[in-house]
């Protein structure tokens, strides 16, 4: 199976291995993730203003992109995913931004959300299925203790991102079973880490982030995954003695046995 | 037809607000056959209604029209006023000019144009009117109950002291429904089970009620005076006739892993089992599901132990097909699933409940012998935080729109009671608005505050949060205080909303009973006719028709059983005489008609039919006027033109748009 594929601008410095991980892990798996051409930064935020399309553009873009492929387009980065999936509502239900979008763009034939938007934790779970998973683990990771920090942009507005229950998601959950690994429940894995407020007002994102780390750290949990190279950025530098937080790809190309061939 | 009198009611400035009704009668005055044209400020009122009369008698009228409201509010009035001075009540026509004219236009002149244009059509139709006589049909004297909760033993009760038989039909085990779940009763604090037990033995007991625990409706036809009901007694696999009800079955059966319906899933029951120690009847029944005997075919340890030999495992469902007058749906509610709440960790923490789950904890005959402590660990908890509104006045995505109306004072309810019994416990109420409308009601809420000393904030709740200690943190805002408020719990009870009976969709669609988007039954009139479905002959009775406490229910339930009473009473029923009519000469007995009569009221026959001079034999169509209900269905579908609705035919009709596109 080939999937159009948006890494996003973190996932090319900062969060490389974000990306490296997800790649080798998806060759594993059996699935191609097709990096679109000509992608551009998705903003990093959905706008909020309602007559704004400016910052949308990318997004469209790199939709009808994977469009004109027939495929469906994977994301990776919890605010890439964000906005990407937003803006493709937009396009598909507002009629005002699909209209001056499409009278901007000039495509060849005009953009109406029709691309599919996936996360790359959907793939797994939808289309290779964790049980699938499960069969392909090479080194379970039995014993480990593994906390997952879904965030809010994963999750929410739920009723657009539809991609688990807001409030008590599992697909983490589930994801860190198939591994063998047990996964940590803990109350605070879907509150906000703070995001860009770390720049503007540190102390608060520290509260917010201690919050997290100290529930994870109560539920006994030995380390923490997570799909965002923000929160996995606060959720470091904003706590004080923390448990590590890193990609869930990481664990994902380990317990696959292809974690060595991308740090070598 | 020349000689139609027109009358254009102001409904005070309900219509004269938005429509210039002068302007409608002169108007009115230049259609054709109109002899006769006036407005008044009220026509339904008497001096309206005299005028009316008058009117038909002095102008020797031959059709009116009312320019009004709705025909669903007054048309029956003016039909009798016409009827009384000598009209046939056919010849009445209402023209809509309140709600759907001025109540939802603003400017005057678009409202007395479109005003004008409904009054002309009505006109039209009016001078194709025809006389009609209604038919007679008779009534079964014997009423149905769907539901044996408290809704449905109330109102079978009085229907039955009035002197009329009564089948009450309830799908689990025993009558008795949510009340007998129920510790205290607010606002008087008398124990549920010692109010509701003596009105179970009473309608178990009455000689003209009769039964049918463990069964379901199954199929509903007929109409007002005489429905044909099918009921599915499910198989008990229990003798009703042999069984003693001496409960050494339940004792034995091995299998003990079902959870307990009664007590809210928070303990087991056996395979064997009736729900609560006072069921009526207090005979048991087998759960297929759970039953090793009926599952294997191994066990049989019931049948052994039984004196009476009372187990029968090769019982099978037993449909009986009983015929009613009057139906009343009584069917009741669940609470809502908290699925789509989870910030309240409902299922991430047995430590947070319901309220329904709490009355059992309270009962001394509950799974906890009504101990207050928490399911987790069984130890009494410090401090309860209650959280109301859970999924009412809520977004339509998580939960329902609605007040359930009843949790502000069961909760009040809730927390006095373990403030009186455990006062060394905090109890912390959140709350959006506190809502007491009810004789007593508000008296009470204030004791808890002031006598019970219940900690009431005025905020909701975000989120709860279970902590590795076991204990619950829970997120809160003060709105009167602007903090935001972090409380630690050893228990969160809440208060979640109520919804009607799943069952009730199945029923209102076999009823043809409408519904509302909430799944409430909809009432006949909001305000004048509350306990009646617009299906003629299904009454409403308790929370299905939309949340209510249980003096209202009571009440209601008394309300309903008068209207059925009240059809009861008559020998016989007037039948709507506008039913579809074949015109045998043009029928070709294609079938079409029949097909998508919703009634089963089109049958066929073969008939000698002369046409034009020849004579010859002919399967045509034949409407039995008692089951049909003008609905129409069959007019449009017949492809030859043979059917026509009468008292709508396709020609009143098509006079309608013709003057509606004059």
């Amino acid at each position: 199976m080939k999937y159009s594929y948006y890494p996003g601008c973190t996932l090319r410095t900062k969060a490389k291995k974000l990306d490296d991980y997800a790649r080798a892990s998806a060759k594993a798996l059996g699935f191609e993730l097709e990096e679109l051409e000509d992608w551009q930064c998705c903003g990093g935020v959905y706008p909020l203003s309602s007559d704004e399309i400016g910052s949308k553009l990318s997004s469209v873009r790199a939709l009808n992109e994977a469009k004109v492929k027939g495929q469906e387009l994977v994301t990776l980065c919890s605010a890439c995913h964000h906005v990407i999936k937003r803006v493709n509502d937009d396009m598909k239900n507002v009629e005002d931004i699909r209209t001056r979008a499409n009278n901007y763009l000039k495509l060849d034939e005009p953009y109406l959300g029709e691309t599919e938007v996936l996360h790359f934790l959907e793939v797994l779970r939808d289309k290779v299925g964790f049980d699938e998973i499960k069969k392909k683990v090479v080194n379970p990771l039995t014993g480990r203790k593994i906390g997952a920090y879904y965030g809010c942009l994963l999750l929410r507005p739920s009723d657009i991102i539809a991609f688990d229950n807001p409030e008590n998601p599992t697909i983490i959950e589930d994801f860190i079973r198939a591994l063998g690994a047990e996964p940590v429940v803990y109350p605070y894995r879907n509150e906000c880490c703070g995001g860009y407020i770390s720049l503007k007002d540190n102390d608060l994102s520290k509260k917010m982030c201690n919050t997290v780390m100290d529930s994870a750290k109560g539920f006994e949990a030995e380390m923490l995954v997570t799909a965002c190279p923000l929160c996995q950025y606060n959720l470091t530098k904003n706590t004080a003695g923390g448990v590590p937080v890193i990609y869930f790809t990481e664990i994902l190309a380990e317990a696959l046995g292809v974690k060595e061939e991308v740090d070598a | 037809m020349h000689g139609i009198g027109v009358f254009v009611c102001h409904c005070g400035s309900n219509i004269a607000a938005t429509v210039d009704v002068k302007k409608v009668v002169e108007m009115a005055r230049l259609e054709p056959g109109v002899v006769h044209a006036e407005e008044y400020q009220y026509m339904c009122s008497e001096a309206g209604q005299e005028r009316i009369a008058t009117a038909i008698r002095e102008k020797n009228l031959k059709g009116i029209v009312v320019c009004s409201c709705s025909p669903r509010m007054h048309e029956a009035t003016f039909r009798k006023c016409a009827e009384k001075a000598g009209l046939n009540p056919y010849m009445v026509e209402i023209a809509n000019l309140r709600e759907q004219c001025s109540w939802i236009h603003k400017d005057i002149e678009e409202g007395t144009e479109k005003a004008v244009i409904l009054a002309r059509a009505a006109i039209a139709k009016v001078s194709l009117n025809t006389s009609l006589l209604p038919g007679e049909s008779r009534v079964t004297k014997r009423a149905l109950v769907i539901g044996g909760g408290i809704a449905g033993i109330q109102t079978a009760l009085d229907i039955a002291d009035a002197g009329y038989e009564v089948d009450i039909v309830e799908k689990t085990p025993s009558i008795g429904g949510k009340m007998a779940q129920l510790d205290k009763t607010f606002p008087t604090l008398d124990c549920s089970a010692c109010i509701l037990t003596p009105k179970m033995v009473d309608a178990a007991a009455h000689e003209r009620i009769n039964l049918y625990t463990y069964s379901e409706i199954e199929k509903v036809s007929g109409f007002v005076g005489d429905f044909t009901v099918d009921i599915r007694k499910k198989a008990r696999y229990v003798n009703m006739d042999k069984c003693t009800g001496c409960g050494v079955c339940m004792e034995k059966c091995p299998s003990k892993k079902a959870l307990s319906e009664f007590n809210s899933g928070l303990n087991n029951r056996p395979a064997i089992y009736t729900p609560f120690a006072q069921a009526i009847p207090n005979v048991p029944v087998i759960d297929p599901t759970q039953c090793t005997k009926l599952k294997t075919g191994k066990c049989g340890i019931c049948e052994r132990f039984c004196q009476a030999g009372a187990i029968d495992y090769t019982q099978k469902d037993e449909i009986v097909t009983r015929k009613y007058g009057a139906i009343v749906v009584a069917t009741g509610f669940e609470i809502i699933k908290l699925d789509n709440l989870e910030e309240y960790a409902y299922s991430q923490s047995k430590d947070v409940i319901t309220s329904l789950e709490l009355e059992r904890i309270m009962n001394a005959a509950g799974p906890t012998k009504g101990h207050l402590e928490r399911l987790s660990d069984g130890k009494a908890p410090k401090n309860i935080v209650f959280v109301q509104c859970v999924g009412s006045r809520c977004d339509e995505s998580k939960g329902k729109p609605y007040c359930s109306k009843i949790c502000c004072m069961y909760t009040a309810k809730h927390a006095m009671l373990i403030r009186d019994k455990y006062p060394d416990v905090n109890v912390t109420v959140f709350y959006i608005d506190v809502r007491t409308p009810g004789k007593n009601f508000d008296e009470f809420y204030r004791r808890a505050v002031e006598e019970y000393g219940v900690n009431y904030v005025k905020g909701q709740v975000g989120k709860v949060a279970p902590q590795p200690d076991g204990s619950l943190l829970v997120h809160g805002v003060d709105l009167l205080d602007g903090k935001q408020l972090k409380i630690s719990a050893d228990m969160v009870v809440l208060a979640a909303a109520v919804e009607p009976s799943p069952s009730v969709r199945k029923i209102a669609t076999m009823l043809t009973a409408s519904i509302d988007t909430n799944n409430f039954l909809t009432e006949a009139h909001p305000k004048l006719r509350p306990v009646e479905s617009p299906t003629a002959g299904v009454f409403l009775s308790g929370i299905c028709q939309g949340p209510k406490d249980i003096p209202e229910t009571v009440s209601q339930a008394g309300a309903a059983a008068v209207k059925v009473v009240g059809l009861l009473a008559k020998d016989k029923l007037l039948t709507n005489p506008c039913t579809a009519k074949p015109d045998e000469l043009m029928c070709n007995g294609c079938g079409s008609c029949a097909n998508v009569c919703p009634y089963g009221a089109i049958s066929y026959e073969v008939k000698e039919i002369n046409d034009h001079g020849i004579r010859e034999n002919r399967r045509v169509a034949v409407v039995n006027s008692a089951l049909c209900q003008g609905c129409g269905a069959c007019t449009v579908t017949c492809p030859s033109g043979t059917m026509d609705l009468q008292g709508f035919s396709n020609r009143q009709i098509l006079a309608e748009v013709d003057a509606i596109c004059r």
